[in-house]
């Protein structure tokens, strides 16, 4: 999704220094708002409202399970019913309805289309509109992209390729019944279905994502990316990310997702699971842009979701990059368990909440092996009405000799009506490792915005630029295409921010 | 006509009055220099000049640029006007690159001359250039705006973005404080290379230092938010040997004859 989407980006920064229209591009952007929140008429087949087994059996069939398979959702659903819904974020909203969702829903078609030729043509055309042409001669070299659609994956794409390489990069469904072995080693191993209420409801109810796998010492040649579209209403989207990744291999995956522009709030809630075998690396990055809601608050998704990695071999290496600036609410933790020895967590964060957007977000990093290491730096920018948060929890088990995290967490508030918060949980159970946490709260610096602005800049770009900057950091371990994405995307979202 | 003409300029911050009335006539090309002592509203003037929303200017006062009052415009609108202003503390801007400042800075301004924009590679060459002659590394093109940069380069980085954006009227708000020898040096050579029939600039300093290598046609001499004299290159000469104390006392004296003192 990246790339094709930044060619588009890259286009119009083109088009910005050859022609001068730089910044009215970017205003023209700042004017349409949410720029993805169209609907795509298409007809589908949802499922009645609401949630039993029945339902859960369905689904199942619905994507020709094995019966195993039917079980393990039925289980889910069973500790999700028994469960309570966590209230501990710094979030305040009104307990979705589980009965008034529909937890499936899928263009109508009779089976998942062999090839492209084979896909619904308004589906193609919306993701072309997304800037994710998925037609042969269209598509984009250096990436692979499966492309989900509500409930189900249409497409995915350079599939052959990567076969070739050993890769298995295809939707979730697909791995289910193709890949039955591996899906059911790796499945929960992460994020079982009892971790979480959301993760429960997950487990139960998920109806695609995507599945990769990365044989013994394969270096992925190109970048796999998922793109996830919300179109039919009142209907939740609970997709299901599985990543493998044997000895000594490497994958960089990259995530984006956009949802239209609606008065109801709609639920997201999704796992991703990670899996590092010795000396493996994976890099997962997130460019998240889900429906914000209005200047209200009417509107936007429930963006809860679970994203765990777990570094289980000696020197393997997971890291997570994320770009929030999308949903009503965010309630999320990408998190690593470090458990082989020498293993590396990473998490490079930009969450951005304007309007009365509310985040909630962090990470965990786990410390089980010896000289494990960990690095957080989170960067949350608040402006509006909104409130942001960072919670983090770093624990280094008594096993864990030697270990190091560092923390780092920046706030920077626009305005005076926003609020940004940090709670930081810092548990160290042996003498030999150490742990840093700086951590520091700035307002936008007037001094910094002059300065821009008596050099000719106005102050919307003013702030666009010193917001940049203060996310460089971040930005820097994002894939280049998705950096300039990032960046437009915080230009965008900063429109209203003046004054 | 005058490049500036700045009509009885009164101006407070936090209800304190600082500048209490100054007229002053900047015509093209001429160099003046404003000195002072500590305190005299020196740099007041220059923020003012280039717009600084902190201070209250007062309703009667005028700033004419060209003829036109740019008291209320923005100061992102004068600078495209072709005010610039080198300041006195320039501040950091933390992963923003040099290149990637200017880049945009001059691709507004050009656009509001509806000139095509710059391309980011070729500005990028120009950029290093400009760096080389003013005696900053090129590597600073790349550097994140002041950031970590001594004292001397902040202010030679200040000359750069002076020659890049060529304005009509140069304000350098005490560049010279803080520089050892060299890095003055450069920055004259930076200042007297712009030097032009059509280019003005009002040098603020304490010092007559700076002076003796660009050679000013006009010294004022700022005390109390006001213009207490005026004269040549002479003028700084004498201040530089007799400090500013010579100064008060002659205010006194005349406060004391019109009877403010008693």
């Amino acid at each position: 999704m990246a790339e094709v989407n930044s060619k588009v980006i890259e286009k119009e920064l083109d088009s910005n220094t050859n022609n001068g229209e730089g910044m009215s591009t970017v205003h023209e952007l700042i004017n349409k708002k949410y720029a993805y929140g169209w609907v795509t008429p298409i007809e589908e087949e949802p499922f009645p409202f609401g949630l039993n087994e029945d339902i859960i059996r369905k689904i199942s069939e619905k994507k020709d399970e094995p019966e195993w398979m039917t079980e393990w959702r039925l289980n889910a659903y069973r500790i999700w019913i028994g469960m309570k819904e966590p209230r501990w974020a710094f979030v305040k909203f009104r307990t979705p309805d589980f009965q008034s969702i529909r937890y499936y829903s899928a263009p109508r078609m009779k089976e998942r289309p062999k090839s492209i030729e084979e896909v619904e043509p308004e589906i193609l055309r919306t993701f072309e509109k997304l800037g994710i042409p998925l037609e042969e001669q269209k598509r984009l070299a250096g990436i692979a992209v499966d492309a989900v659609f509500d409930s189900v994956s249409v497409a995915t794409t350079h599939q052959e390729i990567l076969g070739k390489f050993g890769i298995i990069f295809c939707s979730m469904s697909e791995a289910i019944r193709n890949y039955p072995d591996l899906v059911r080693l790796y499945l929960g191993s992460v994020v079982p279905p009892s971790d979480n209420y959301y993760a429960s409801l997950n487990s139960a109810v998920f109806s695609d994502g995507s599945f990769v796998y990365v044989p013994k010492g394969v270096k992925c040649p190109m970048d796999l990316s998922t793109y996830f579209r919300i179109n039919s209403a009142q209907t939740g989207q609970f997709e299901r990310t599985l990543i493998i990744a044997e000895e000594g291999s490497e994958v960089s995956y990259l995530e984006g997702c956009t949802a239209p522009i609606r008065d109801e709030n709609q639920l997201h809630a999704a796992v991703v699971e990670l899996v590092a075998h010795k000396n493996a690396t994976i890099r997962y990055s997130t460019v998240q842009n889900w429906y914000a809601g209005d200047e209200e608050g009417r509107g936007g998704i429930f963006n809860f979701v679970t994203k765990r990695g777990k570094c289980m071999g000696d020197n393997s290496r997971i890291s997570w990059t994320q770009v929030e600036t999308g949903s009503a609410i965010t309630w999320k933790y990408p998190s690593c368990i470090l458990q082989g020895d020498n293993s590396t967590g990473e998490f490079y964060s930009v969450a951005l909440t304007r309007n009365k957007q509310q985040a909630d977000t962090g990470t965990k990093m786990i410390h089980i092996g010896r000289n494990t290491h960990s690095t957080i730096i989170s960067k949350t920018i608040s402006a509006g009405m909104s409130q942001n948060t960072y919670r983090g929890m770093v624990r280094v088990m008594p096993k864990a000799e030697n270990s190091r995290n560092y923390t780092q967490c920046d706030s920077l508030l626009i305005g005076n009506r926003c609020g940004a918060h940090t709670f930081p949980d810092i548990d160290v159970r042996n003498s030999s490792s150490s742990v840093e946490h700086e951590a520091t709260t700035s307002k936008i610096n007037e001094e910094q915005l002059f300065y821009c602005r008596a050099r000719g800049i106005r102050p919307e770009n003013a702030i666009s630029l010193v917001v940049n900057g203060f996310c460089k950091e971040v930005f820097d371990h994002l894939p280049m295409e998705f950096a300039v994405e990032a960046t437009r995307l915080l230009s965008i979202s900063l429109e209203g921010s003046v004054g | 006509m005058s490049l500036l003409k700045i009509k009885n300029l009164r101006a407070l911050i936090e209800g304190q009055l600082i500048l209490q009335g100054i007229d002053l006539t900047v015509n093209p090309g001429e160099v003046h220099a404003i000195m002072g002592p500590n305190g005299s509203g020196k740099s007041t003037l220059a923020q003012i000049l280039a717009g600084n929303e902190k201070y209250e200017v007062s309703p009667e006062s005028e700033i004419l640029l060209l003829g036109e009052n740019i008291l209320d415009i923005p100061p992102e609108e004068r600078s495209r006007r072709g005010v610039f202003i080198a300041f006195q503390y320039p501040v950091e801007i933390p992963g923003l690159s040099n290149t990637e400042f200017l880049h945009t800075a001059i691709n507004e301004i050009r656009k509001s001359k509806n000139l095509p924009p710059v391309d980011i590679w070729d500005f990028e060459k120009q950029l290093k250039e400009k760096m080389k002659e003013i005696g900053l590394d090129p590597s600073f093109s790349e550097r994140s705006v002041n950031e970590g940069f001594s004292g001397g380069e902040k202010k030679r980085n200040e000359i750069v973005q002076m020659a890049v954006l060529e304005p009509v009227l140069a304000i350098l708000d005490e560049t010279d404080s803080g520089l050892d020898i060299d890095a003055l040096k450069s920055v004259a050579e930076g200042v007297n290379r712009m030097r032009s029939p059509d280019r003005s600039f009002i040098i603020i300093t304490h010092y007559q230092r700076l002076l003796n290598y660009i050679q000013p046609d006009f010294v004022h001499v700022l005390y109390k938010g006001k213009i207490v004299k005026s004269g040549g290159f002479e003028l700084a000469l004498e201040l530089e040997q007799k400090g500013y104390d010579w100064l008060k006392k002659e205010e006194e004296m005349e406060m004391s004859s019109i009877g403010v003192l008693s």
